[in-house]
């Protein structure tokens, strides 16, 4: 596949031009924002195939020095295997999201702020292409900030007025936790006098027993911890996420929680050498508790929800939970099963928060009782959600089956019994929550049978869900690719070796 | 594959079900051609693909599972035919959603049946779950909508809650999920100094498999008499249940294996526990006016029988338990057969409404006649055959206790059947009844008389059955 | 010795308590502006706490100078640069949502702002 060495930098360059030229075009048509978002998405998309391709099939890992300036005092991308694989990942559902947006976008917000919209929406996927592909730890602390501000003002711009409110109080706590990692990095900075995280990691070496390491290291995974909405911490997630717009929920679900796990991965492993500090402090043993209690309240907070977006966001609390989790238990096996969740959570939270969208779309109505007699009305949507929601619930042969085998397999053989009867009851739980959403779409008391006609939601809203439930149960079944990349990222970033 | 064309017939009655009883003719015919195979003394392997490294979707053909999928498949000829005669009768709605869903049904209990490695074997099983679950609650009345939530909640819950974590411990413990003769945990036991973890994993295996329905676990199966009774009958005699102890067989000869088992005393461990359900079953059912329920708790009685039989570890035990798959299916669903003629053609559900049903529907009273003959354990009918094994292999076991077990089953067994015979035939019609004869559809009949006299051909010709079983222990 | 720990990491201790007074301002202020300055507040003390590290004793502005010995750090000071464009967008954007929640609600004190979504979400469901 066609490779140049700049892509690196591109998958940042041309999403930013695209961005910043979206509203001059526009004022020749508002429709050339949407064009101008597919492009910059198809271009992030095929340059991060290349990208990825170049990786595996060459095994090495990409180094980009910005203008040339070598590190320590230059700014640096490093892709390797795991950088590539989460990659790949977000650029698919900002495509994907992309195609659906176009319908769902032209109900929920006014025409004159279209152009608007895809301008931010493009700046907040080019947050998270640089949050990924940085090896610098500060310019990870601005793709980050760009990522939250343009978040912020996403969930704002959602056709309820809550949302006002939802994206008010995400920006308050985003950012403390921004604050947070800044601090952290400051002590970071402070010690080793270098921002590379390579370079980094060298240098921490000596500090391993030191009292600002750990500092360091708790204020940046706190910062994290909000980020990624873990249990404690995620006070700002469900409001934001039912009052977003639907497209907007999709991606913001899909996408900046895992690269905020994403990048605690990074940390724990490439900069802190986590196994190794756990024998100082057991902070392996702490994040793991909060991650096992996130994944519980997740789905214990899901069962109560009237509201169907809002169930899938405590939903995405507790699945996010299951990659932080496969983060800390420290077995190859257990992070193959998180990464490997990084693709399949995408997918399938990314597949249902469109079907919610699509209901919204013809329905007008995002609340559950409202979803009764779904297969009826709209069949495609129900079948879509059913199948997303076996995923969800870990059905062998479906993606999700695939991380659970592995999450639980490396508590196994890591040690941690424990874990396996929360995975598994959360798997319940999640059982519960999905099911009665599915009873009311299947099976409800009704009287007429024949008078109900069914409706269609638009083209192009149907096609991008039924290739993500396809894509879903597709990883169940030929897991194998996916599978491979993921036990290569992990082996490849716990340092080689079976832990 | 059949499940396409129903769908796309959904407009059509007839054809819809002509593709139900063309797929499930042919599914039969091709189990039978492979017969042939495997008593020559062969196995026939697929191995499909990899889903994930280690584990594979691979089918294999022996003569234990290609006993279950015969019996299923035959079952299932005639329980279509049964169904189209019900189901037109009662003038059920969402037909559509039935056919396809017991077509699904039956291809993931053949798909159990040939499953080559734990894997292959844990999805057929899910799906089978999933996909008996619209039909236990097809009636979508209150109460069929409990009981199909208490269905999924047992059957998924446990299977996720202790199946899985089995499988997974089993596969990092052994290195490998395929079945194999004499159990793959044979090295593993022998390296490991304590029996304290291969007996968590067995316990789990255990809880893990409800459909077999051991006490405490098997609230799930009354609770689903809601389905219509061809659903029961099929279903809950024969495909769902049966599974779950079919399950347990290959479990116990070829994953943990018999030295391993026996060395360990958890076989006689399990045997005692499900001999309690045995007994306690069968209590419950005397008391049960429910027609449905009172069969439901006979079943549960039933598959501990299987149970007990193969944790015995004799070979004449576990022969019985295999040899019960089969007589217990047709005897079984000659009664669900029984029930549902009796709702369609006389409109009754309790023990107490049938004073003088035999005079009515005598056809229908003989078939139920021969199949609980059949279950008590009376020559010539095939229970005997059973019991008889089951006898010996407790002997052989120096079980006496448990050959006590089995005896006072039998009494109990007549204790709740003869009963309805006797106010079938005995007693009086109720006042304003019209004598006339009044039987259920032809449709329904029919199959139902088929597997009465399966009961007592069975018992004529076990020697192909053992036959198949001398390839598949 | 405790003079000198505290006195002596008096940068620290400015921090810390400029973070605190931001925090609690975010906390417990119902005011949605206040809580936009308590985020000020709390970045702020970031900023001043980087910066301070910066400064080398006996070190002179980072420009090239024939005199002088040693330099501050100047790094720090590009870092705290980016970090308070950053934060300048952050309280604009706040400050943009704050305009139109006014315009919406009515009101930018948050005790009354939940209690009209708690209404808006009763009313909605009740439709």
């Amino acid at each position: 596949m066609f490779y140049n060495h700049h892509f690196a930098v591109l998958i940042i360059v041309i999403p930013m031009f695209l961005a910043l030229l979206t509203p001059i075009i526009s004022l020749l048509k508002m429709e050339f924002a949407w064009y101008m978002a597919m492009l910059s998405a198809t271009a992030s998309f095929l340059i991060s195939m290349s990208i990825l391709y170049h990786i595996l099939s060459t095994g090495d890992v990409i180094l980009y020095h910005l203008g040339g300036w070598l590190p320590p005092i230059g700014i640096e991308y490093r892709i390797d295997c795991l950088n590539g694989f989460v990659l790949v990942v977000i650029t698919f559902i900002a495509l994907i999201s992309t195609i659906y947006a176009k319908q769902s976008v032209a109900i929920e917000i006014k025409a004159e702020k279209t152009p608007a919209f895809y301008t931010v929406f493009m700046l907040f996927l080019l947050g998270l292409y640089g949050m990924i592909v940085t090896n610098d730890v500060f310019n990870l602390y601005v793709f980050l900030e760009i990522t939250s501000l343009t978040g912020y003002a996403l969930v704002a711009m959602g056709s309820d007025k809550r949302s006002l409110m939802a994206s008010f109080n995400y920006l308050i706590l985003g950012t403390i936790g921004a604050t947070f990692i800044l601090i952290g990095v400051g002590y970071l900075y402070m010690i080793t006098g270098t921002l590379n995280m390579i370079d980094m990691s060298r240098l921490l070496v000596k500090y391993y027993d030191s009292n600002v390491m750990f500092t360091a290291f708790a204020f940046i995974i706190t910062g994290l911890m909000l980020k990624v909405a873990l249990y404690p911490l995620h006070f700002w997630l469900p409001s934001a996420y039912t009052y977003a717009p639907s497209a907007v929920s999709a991606v913001m679900a899909a996408t900046s929680t895992k690269v905020a796990a994403y990048v605690m991965i990074r940390l724990f492993f490439t900069v802190f050498h986590i196994k190794i500090i756990s024998q100082y402090i057991p902070v392996a043993e702490i994040v793991m508790i909060i991650a096992s209690i996130s994944v519980l309240m997740g789905s214990i907070l899901a069962i109560s929800q009237t509201d169907i977006k809002r169930m899938l966001a405590y939903s995405s609390i507790g699945q996010i939970g299951y990659i932080v989790l496969g983060a800390t238990v420290l077995h190859s096996a257990a992070l193959t099963g998180g990464i490997l969740h990084i693709l399949n959570h995408a997918l399938m939270k990314c597949g249902l928060f469109f079907v919610a969208g699509s209901i919204f779309y013809k329905l007008g109505t995002t609340r559950i009782n409202d979803l009764r007699n779904l297969s009826r009305i709209m069949p495609l949507q129900a079948g879509a959600f059913t199948l997303l929601a076996l995923s969800m619930i870990g059905i062998p042969l479906t993606g999700g089956f695939v991380t659970k085998w592995y999450l639980i397999e490396g508590s196994i053989l890591s040690g941690d019994w424990y874990l396996v009867p929360v995975i598994l009851l959360s798997s319940l739980l999640t059982v519960i929550y999905f099911g009665r959403v599915i009873n009311l779409m299947y099976f409800s008391d009704n009287s007429s049978h024949n008078n109900i006609k069914p409706i269609k939601a638009p083209l192009g809203m149907v096609v991008p869900t039924i290739i993500i439930t396809f894509l879903s149960i597709l990883f169940g079944i030929f897991a194998t690719v996916p599978v491979e990349i993921a036990s290569k990222a992990a082996i490849e970033i716990m340092g080689g070796s079976h832990w | 594959m059949s499940v396409f064309f129903i769908y796309f017939s959904r407009q059509n009655p007839n054809l819809r079900e002509f593709w139900t009883i063309l797929a499930s003719i042919i599914k039969f015919l091709i189990i039978v051609s492979m017969i042939p195979v495997i008593l020559s003394g062969k196995t026939i392997e697929c191995s499909l693909f990899s889903v994930f490294p280690g584990l594979d979707l691979s089918f294999r053909v022996d003569g234990l599972g290609i006993f279950f999928a015969i019996t299923a498949s035959f079952l299932w000829i005639l329980t279509s035919f049964y169904s189209i005669g019900y189901v037109r009768s009662l003038k059920e709605h969402a037909q559509t959603r039935y056919f396809i869903c017991f077509a699904i049904s039956l291809s993931s209990t053949i798909g159990v049946a040939f499953s080559a490695n734990l894997f292959t074997m844990y999805i057929f099983y899910e799906i089978l779950t999933l996909s008996t679950y619209p039909l236990v609650g097809h009636e979508e009345t209150k109460e069929a909508l409990r009981g199909a939530k208490i269905y999924l909640v047992y059957l998924l819950g446990t299977s996720i809650a202790f199946l899985l974590p089995a499988i997974i411990a089993t596969y990092i413990f052994t290195g490998s999920l395929e079945f194999t003769n004499g159990g793959i945990f044979y090295e593993f036991w022998q390296q490991s100094d304590s029996n304290v973890l291969i007996s968590i994993l067995f316990v789990l295996f255990i809880l893990g498999i409800t459909k077999s329905a051991i006490m405490p676990l098997h609230s799930w199966l009354p609770n689903a008499m809601v389905a219509p009774t061809p659903v029961s009958a099929l279903l809950h005699a024969v495909a769902v249940v049966k599974t779950g102890v079919f399950v347990v067989i290959r479990v116990v000869l070829d994953i943990f294996g018999i030295e391993v088992l026996s060395a360990t005393g958890l076989g006689i461990y399990l045997a005692y526990f499900a001999s309690i359900t045995i007994i306690v079953a069968s209590i419950v059912a005397l008391r049960q006016d429910n027609i449905k329920a009172r069969l439901a708790y006979s079943t549960i009685s039933q598959l501990s029988y299987i149970i007990v039989g193969v944790s015995l570890l004799t070979p004449a035990a576990i022969k019985g338990s295999i040899l019960h798959i089969i007589i217990h299916a047709f005897s079984k669903i000659t009664l669900f057969f029984w029930a549902g003629a009796i709702l369609v053609g006389y409109g009754k559900k309790y023990v107490s409404e049938l004073s003088g049903v035999g005079r009515k529907m005598p056809f229908s009273m003989a078939a139920f006649t021969l199949g609980a003959l059949s279950l008590i354990g009376l020559p010539p009918f095939a229970g005997l055959v059973s019991k008889m094994f089951f006898l010996t292999g407790a002997y052989q076991a120096g079980q006496i206790p448990i050959m006590v077990i089995y005896a006072a089953s039998s009494f109990l067994n007549a204790a709740y059947f003869i009963p309805i015979i006797y106010i079938a035939y005995f007693k009086d019609l109720p006042e304003g009844t019209s004598p006339a004869f009044k039987e259920a559809p032809a449709l329904m009949l029919t199959p139902m008389i088929i597997t009465a006299i399966g009961t007592i051909i069975l018992f004529f010709v076990p020697y192909l059955l053992l036959q198949l079983l001398k390839y598949g222990v | 010795m405790m003079i000198e720990f505290i006195a002596g990491k008096y940068n620290y201790w400015m921090a810390s308590v400029l973070m605190m007074i931001g925090f609690y301002a975010i906390i417990s202020k119902h005011n949605l502006i206040k809580k936009i300055i308590g985020i000020n507040i709390f970045q702020t003390s970031v900023f001043l706490f980087y910066i301070s590290i910066a400064k080398i004793s006996g070190g002179t502005a980072p420009i090239i100078w024939e005199e002088a010995t040693k330099y501050d750090n100047p790094l720090p000071h590009v870092l705290i640069l980016t970090a308070i464009v950053v934060s300048v967008s952050t309280t604009a954007v706040a400050l943009a949502l704050v305009i139109k929640i006014y315009k919406s609600f009515g009101s930018i004190e948050e005790d009354e702002i939940r209690s009209m979504s708690v209404e808006e979400t009763a009313n909605r469901a009740a439709k």
